[in-house]
């Protein structure tokens, strides 16, 4: 990151492009917003936005703190990174939990994916964000991602109490962002939605982004269910009967809650190796999300509820 | 073909932002739906829902229906129509691409606006059976009036015409004289069918005699992003990074042009002068940056120098004016009422304006212009505008970046116009006060009292103007100076080319607004009486006053007995139909929220009312 050397080889245009008009999205929110917060998942797309953010306020520091939203069922390679890089560029970092949804015991197994996702990510979100009276929030989503993020606006204004109406969004044209904002009101923002999945890598690359290991390709345990490969991540998950583990070489495209992030088998050990795969794959990124199947438009559905 | 080399596609050509714009049933969705699908981006588990989406919602029998890959959100799969603008990415081993597909109803032109702000070429669709229509005129001169230079003539559905190449070369010439007012920079016209994928990727066997490119030949070879750095330099200052003592940048994005260290550059609207000492990035200094990047620079002196401030070159300076000409896009159904204050965004600043006259607007479909006395949703005209302070600009057609503003309403916030300036009207640099050596507080301390307006609002039959009579009254009687303004008596001569449609109401406010502040600056106490039903306006009015200046009184009497008082006679003429726009029966009254004063109805009668109005000034130390 920034306090690499610079880099060597310059960007190739379209990076270069993409990396300016983000830094110019994460500098007009510290510049018009009382009190700003970036959304940290830990994952490749935060990675860069964290980069970016750094880079858009050198020599100073980012004017605002990160913010993870712990379900407490992340894989744990995941929290040692979140740490790790908190420390290795002085920012700072907050951590919410749901203290209702862990009280009442909700978790992804036994409660099902759609309401533990609602409960201690959604929900938890809007907490957080009510609690710290957080007036903007980064996200890292993109709008290659998904079809109801295609329509994503930049700047995605939220009334009180966090509600997206995807029929009445500010048109927003050029780069004139509309900011204003009356009290309870919010606005969500998205300095990635220009990037796609291998933009995000080969910026990574070129970059020299740290990751969590476990986007690379490694021996690990994991077991089939649903057709998907799970690695336990710890001993809550327990086996069902018939079930069991087996050591392959996997990698996650995509992390989140370890009982929900599939696992693909792969053999990319490097970021010159995922690149490469990705060239050569043929499955979306959120295809290993579970969450995304739950329903028909689920992502939509999920977006009116304050999900990012 | 493979999609996209390891390193990315876009060494070459970087990244290309087109829109696509076409009627319903033209193919739009279909032809990105290709361009995807054929560039291989189309993958496994997304065509398996789109086989599974085809079979529930599509319309193309057993074949997969590509169009349903791009129409996103879930009510709109129902309705089987695109209401938004959607953003689609797709590379090929030449350049990036970044597609804005934006439906083509007439009730869009805003979402089609939205699209082409930010595009650098656009891709319009023509059925072959049916030609040029009206909708590809319409979308033609919105993509001419947003600046886009380079256009794709897309005449898609070619296998309907059985490939043919005269019912082709007809369309294009059909095309070719209705769009060469336009002044596109280039117009390239093909014969393609998306469903099938002729000519989009892949060369169609159908058609010996096109030669021409196809539409991604035509798309990886366009020259289109280099425009804005052949510009003068603007740097729109964007935030000021100063993290100690020793550092202070101006971080912003180039907007139009190439900087560089020791570059001679003014803030444009000062014309303070300095030099630029470094480009700092994250990765070292910069020899120059151009149009597009973003960076931090420092200058050699110490300006003044603040978010807002645009930065150029000392040779060649923007415009800085209060005062232009713009045409301006409508988006919201409330419609533009000329003199209503807006807050206006150019470049990164915000500063309030005003429309002070709409010339005409234009019929999107003929071109034609028509009078008018406001802008309804999706409708555009000529105006000039008016801005609270002069304002740092270029024309639109010379400088994308710095010529181009939305506004917003202040009560919703809600992005209301866009717009794209024309030129200036008068330089404000040029405009110098009188100079006058009696000021308003010298009158203030010979009066003994200090000015103000009592802005008196509410319904008609709710005691304004006799309240302010009562008030004028007894201030007379304390030796205070002091003037009404009353609606009825002004609409007889300053405002009697008025009528009462909403623009007409807020031009008469405006008015009123005006000649109180000459009556303020006087030293008087000036007593305004208007129904004023908007708060817009009466806020306009406010902010033309000092602080504490404007007290606003708040008749708060229900409707129920204005109509039962009634003194004029006018409740019963407006219920039976004589009166149009009155107030409270057949247009809107927005209460106040934060008035200085409300009054209600008392029981000892307007006697009462007018000391409490009385208490008000002295609380404000107004009146002794």
């Amino acid at each position: 990151m920034t306090d690499h050397k610079p880099t060597c080889s310059p960007l190739p245009p379209h990076l270069r492009q993409l990396e300016s008009e983000s830094i110019g999205i994460i500098r007009e929110v510290a510049a018009e917003f009382r009190n700003p917060v970036m959304l940290y998942s830990i994952g490749k797309d935060s990675g860069v936005m964290l980069h970016l953010a750094l880079k858009a306020f050198y020599p100073a520091k980012p004017p605002f703190p990160l913010l993870h939203i712990d379900t407490r069922w992340k894989f744990r390679a995941m929290i040692e990174h979140r740490d790790r890089i908190a420390e290795r560029y002085g920012v700072r970092l907050l951590v919410h939990t749901n203290p209702d949804g862990l009280a009442r015991g909700i978790n992804p197994i036994s409660s099902g994916s759609q309401l533990h996702t609602q409960v201690m990510k959604t929900e938890a979100l809007k907490q957080a964000l009510d609690q710290w009276q957080f007036d903007a929030a980064f996200g890292g989503a993109r709008r290659d991602e998904e079809k109801s993020r295609a329509k994503e606006r930049i700047f995605s204004f939220r009334s009180a109490g966090h509600v997206w109406d995807p029929r009445n969004q500010r048109p927003e044209l050029w780069n004139l962002y509309n900011t204003r904002i009356n009290q309870g009101e919010t606005i969500r923002v998205f300095p990635l939605s220009n990037w796609t999945e291998l933009d995000i890598w080969q910026y990574t690359r070129a970059e020299d982004i740290p990751v969590v290991p476990l986007y690379f390709a490694a021996a690990r345990p994991v077991l089939e269910r649903d057709g998907q490969l799970i690695m336990r991540d710890d001993e809550r998950m327990p086996l069902k009967p018939g079930e069991r583990e087996q050591v392959r070489m996997v990698r996650f495209r995509s992390l989140g809650c370890y009982p929900l992030s599939a696992a693909i088998e792969s053999r990319a050990e490097t970021l010159d190796d995922i690149i490469a795969e990705m060239l050569a794959t043929r499955t979306s990124e959120r295809s290993g999300r579970l969450i995304d199947s739950d329903e028909a438009a689920s992502m939509e559905k999920k977006k009116r509820d304050g999900y990012f | 073909m493979t999609a996209i080399s390891d390193t990315g596609a876009a060494e070459r050509n970087g990244l290309l932002r087109f829109l696509t714009c076409g009627s319903v049933d033209d193919g739009k969705s279909t032809l990105i739906g290709r361009l995807l699908y054929d560039t291989q981006l189309v993958l496994e588990d997304q065509l398996a829902a789109l086989e599974r989406d085809s079979r529930k919602h599509g319309t193309t029998g057993e074949d997969l229906d590509l169009a349903l890959l791009v129409d996103g959100l879930q009510a709109e799969r129902e309705q089987g129509i695109t209401i938004d603008v959607a953003y689609r990415f797709f590379a090929t081993p030449r350049r990036s691409f970044i597609v804005a597909d934006t439906p083509g109803h007439e009730q869009y032109t805003r979402n089609m606006a939205t699209g082409a702000s930010n595009s650098q070429a656009a891709v319009i669709l023509v059925d072959a059976r049916k030609g040029v229509l009206t909708q590809t005129r319409r979308h033609s001169y919105i993509c001419a009036l947003l600046g886009i230079k380079h256009v794709v003539l897309a005449v898609n559905k070619i296998d309907l015409v059985e490939f043919s190449g005269e019912r082709f070369h007809q369309i294009v010439a059909d095309y070719l004289g209705f769009a060469a007012p336009l002044k596109f920079s280039s117009v390239a016209s093909i014969p393609l069918s998306a469903r099938f994928g002729d000519n989009v990727i892949r060369r169609s066997e159908h058609m010996g005699w096109y030669d021409g490119p196809t539409l991604i030949e035509q798309l990886e070879s366009l020259e289109a992003g280099e425009e804005l750095q052949g510009k003068p330099l603007r740097f729109p200052v964007q935030w000021v990074n100063r993290p100690n003592l020793d550092f202070r940048g101006f971080a912003g994005t180039v907007a139009s042009g190439v900087v560089r260290p020791g570059d001679r550059v003014v803030v444009a609207a000062s014309g303070r002068e300095s030099a630029v000492q470094r480009i700092v990035t994250a990765d070292g200094d910069l020899p120059e940056a151009r149009a597009g990047d973003a960076v931090t620079l420092t200058l050699r002196d110490e300006v003044d120098v603040a978010r807002g401030d645009v930065l150029a070159h000392a040779d060649a300076r923007p415009e800085v004016v209060d005062q232009f000409a713009a045409e301006v896009l409508w988006m919201i159904e409330e419609p533009m009422l000329p003199g209503r204050s807006y807050l206006m965004r150019i470049g990164t600043r915000y500063v309030p304006a005003r429309v002070t006259s709409l010339k005409h607007k234009t019929d999107v479909n003929t071109l034609e212009h028509i009078a008018a006395k406001t802008l309804g949703l999706n409708e555009i005209g000529l105006c000039n505008l008016s801005t609270a302070s002069p304002v740092v600009l270029d024309p639109y057609t010379e400088n994308r970046a710095t010529g181009a503003f939305v506004l917003i309403d202040r009560f919703t916030n809600a992005t209301a116009g866009a717009g794209m300036i024309r030129f200036g009207l008068r330089r404000a640099t040029n405009i110098h006060r009188q100079a006058l050596l009696i000021d308003k507080a010298a009158r203030t301390r010979l009066n003994g009292h200090r000015p103000a307006v009592l802005w008196f609002t509410g319904l008609s039959g709710s005691g304004k103007s006799t309240v302010a009579n009562i008030v004028e009254r007894e201030l007379h009687a304390l030796g205070v100076h002091t003037y009404m303004l009353d609606g009825d008596n002004v609409r007889h001569g300053l405002n009697r080319d008025l009528g009462f449609t909403d623009a007409d109401r807020v031009e008469n406010i405006r008015r009123v607004g005006e000649v109180a502040r000459l009556f303020v600056d006087s030293g008087a106490i000036v007593l305004c009486s208007f129904i004023s039903p908007f708060r817009a306006e009466r806020r306009m009015v406010r902010e033309l006053l000092e602080a504490g200046e404007f007290i606003e009184v708040f008749l708060d009497t229900p409707l129920d007995e204005c109509k039962r008082r009634d003194p004029k006679g006018l409740y019963a003429r407006a219920l039976e139909g004589k009166i149009k726009n009155f107030t409270g029966i057949d247009s809107p009254y927005e209460p106040p929220e934060h008035a200085e004063v409300v009054l209600t109805p008392s029981p000892l009668g307007p006697q009462e009312e007018a000391q409490r109005v009385l208490e008000a000034l002295r609380e404000r130390q107004i009146i002794a």
